[in-house]
């Protein structure tokens, strides 16, 4: 059986990120876009699945304006990816219409064993999506997962919380599974790769389509800040033991945080 | 009436901090103050003393290990009865994963991490979170979503004693009959016993600079006198010296305790978004260029193997006086 992937295009992590003088959102103007870190581990782990002959296929999905997300799908394909769905839509979407769009898109695509997604997105850093695509399909999820073992009806899969606690949960039938650094090491797209994705016709949804509307939305964001802007740091002289002195004297005294 | 229910988390018979502060800013409301909590031990919790009008638990070892169908599919019942205003609960590991699923059952809004919290007399929140990592911050504004569920990063909220206790009433809530497609097989308990880098008070982080994974004992040494987690830059994790669990940057933890130290960390782009918001920052590193300078509240430059020690000693003084 067929696993799906979602993936999301996201600003490059080296973007500095500028605002609208609105201050309605972030301004892309110029943003160098690239497949979200985390979703690149859901493409290897697909892949290799199929590979592993666990998979007959690799179907990856992703929801945002066509224009620019299909260069992600592209990467995807290249990586080995079999086919790409694209569901166009505006930017400003929230995590519950996306998910919608998603298990519309999916349900569209046919059977699947298993969804993979990366465990969160590193713009809005929600790390929802995963979550409402298993609950809108009314199947079990496993989020943060470092470690996936597939067997012929049920899959093990680790997944990390906090203190470095690790949970071990057993997924019986089709599950969404959300990557974590440390599932695999993602591939770089070989060059026939990326030839052969060139020519590979990416199938092109509406939100209509996928019953999904972009007035469903239930967050927005609003009111963008710059981080305030934090006074000139101190440097302290001297040898290392005056140093040492002086920043343990200066945390005590004027910061009082220790 | 408009309520405000809080999903409070517990460990030995006590709230998790995150609970108080969520309890705290529940009671600040004025509406009616709801309380959940589940799994075994949840109706010995002191919910009266902390100001709540009702409680709903599960007090049931069914609840004592996360398991993200049943626990999604059990608050999704109460909370579809119980229609309160505002759901809280910490961005913890548990939290972040259960709710998006709830919220979806519901049709309603979910923010995870939020910073800033203010709750209305009639219900409405207002509340601030980071994007882009820490980049930049957006307030949140829920549409068409008659309960609003706000997830509390850990340290923003402060906790405030109760002036009255109150005595609540105590609701069972059992597990809908669901056929459960999810088993726990185990959790592995993690070896540290420090508190996460999420809920950190004081981290301090070593990068590329502390030359190897046995140097990091400088830092666990400096972190022990001061009750600190210890963290680590990518390079540092990519290098296999500590595990992924403690990477702070853009595709490691976001952080915002109130004291980092970072020691051999240059200071990219990526890792100054996941630690910016930390209230002092200090950074020590060789090379006067190194871009953390920017973003520090004081600077040492100087050699790590060097200061750390001495830092570690200055600070057993004052710990001792
Ligand atoms: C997609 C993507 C995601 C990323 N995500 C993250 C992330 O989440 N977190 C993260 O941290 N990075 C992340 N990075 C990596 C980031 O770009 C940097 O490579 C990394 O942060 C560098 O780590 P470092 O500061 O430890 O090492 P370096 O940049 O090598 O810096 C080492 C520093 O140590 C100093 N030093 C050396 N010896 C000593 C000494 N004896 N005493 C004092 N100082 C000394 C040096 O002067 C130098 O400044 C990401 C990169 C990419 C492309």
């Amino acid at each position: 059986m067929k696993v799906f992937v979602c993936i999301k295009q996201v600003p490059d992590t080296e973007t500095k990120i500028k605002l609208k003088p609105d201050q309605s959102g972030v301004d892309f103007t110029g943003v160098k876009w690239v497949m979200n870190p985390y979703d690149e581990f859901a493409v290897e782990e697909a892949i290799k699945l199929r590979e592993g002959g666990k998979a007959t296929g690799v179907v990856v999905f992703s929801v945002g304006p066509k224009a620019r997300v299909v260069e992600s799908l592209r990467t995807a394909l290249a990586m080995g990816a079999d086919d790409a769905v694209v569901i166009d839509a505006p930017e400003d979407l929230d995590s519950s219409v996306v998910a919608k769009a998603l298990a519309g898109a999916i349900k569209a695509e046919g059977e699947f064993r298993y969804i993979l997604t990366g465990k969160l997105a590193i713009d809005d850093n929600a790390s929802a999506v995963s979550q409402m695509i298993a609950e809108y399909l009314n199947i079990p999820q496993a989020t943060v997962v470092s470690k996936l073992e597939i067997g012929d009806t049920s899959a093990t899969a680790e997944r990390e919380v906090e203190g470095g606690t690790r949970e071990i949960l057993e997924l019986k039938g089709p599950a969404v599974i959300a990557a974590n650094k440390g599932l695999n090491m993602p591939r770089y797209a070989s060059l026939p790769g990326i030839m052969k994705a060139k020519k590979k016709v990416i199938k092109e949804l509406t939100l209509d389509a996928v019953g999904a509307s972009a007035a469903d939305v239930r967050v927005k964001y609003k009111g963008f800040q710059m981080p305030a802007e934090k006074p000139a740091v101190k440097m302290l002289g001297g040898d290392a033991a005056a140093q040492a002195h002086e920043l343990a004297t200066l945390l005590r005294n004027e910061a009082k945080v220790i | 009436m408009a309520s405000v229910l809080v999903f409070t988390e517990f460990a030995d018979g006590k709230f998790k901090k995150g609970a108080l502060e969520l309890l705290s800013a529940a009671r600040k409301s004025g509406l009616k103050v709801q309380a959940l909590a589940l799994g075994s031990g949840a109706k010995a919790l002191p919910f009266g003393a902390e100001g709540v009008d009702e409680v709903f638990v599960a007090d049931n070892a069914q609840f004592d290990k996360y398991n993200p169908e049943l626990f999604s599919a059990t608050v999704s019942a109460l909370l579809a009865a119980q229609k309160p205003s505002v759901v809280l609960a910490s961005s913890s590991a548990l939290a972040r994963d259960m709710f998006p699923r709830v919220a979806a059952h519901m049709g309603v809004g979910v923010a995870s991490d939020c910073t800033t919290l203010e709750i209305s007399s009639d219900g409405n929140v207002t509340a601030r979170r980071p994007m882009y990592a820490g980049k930049c911050t957006a307030e949140v504004s829920f549409e068409n979503s008659p309960t609003k569920i706000v997830l509390m990063r850990a340290n923003q909220l402060p906790v405030v004693a109760a002036t009255g206790a109150k005595t609540p009433s105590v609701t069972d809530v059992a597990a809908p009959a669901t056929d459960l497609h999810t088993i726990i097989k185990d959790v592995v308990k993690g070896t540290s016993g420090k508190l996460d880098l999420t809920e950190a008070n004081i981290i301090v982080a070593g990068g590329r600079g502390m030359k190897d994974a046995a140097s990091f004992k400088l830092l666990e040494d400096l972190a022990d006198v001061l009750g600190a987690t210890v963290g680590a830059s990518r390079a540092v994790v990519d290098a296999g010296w500590v595990p992924h669990t403690m990477q702070v940057g853009q595709t490691g933890k976001t952080v915002a305790p109130t004291l980092y130290i970072a020691a051999g960390v240059s200071g990219a782009i990526q890792h100054l978004a996941g630690m910016s918001g930390s209230k002092v920052i200090v950074a020590i590193n060789k090379d006067a260029n190194a871009p953390i300078f920017q973003k520090a509240t004081y600077g040492i430059v100087g050699d790590v193997f060097e200061i750390l020690p001495k830092l570690t000693e200055e600070f057993k003084k004052l710990v001792h006086h």
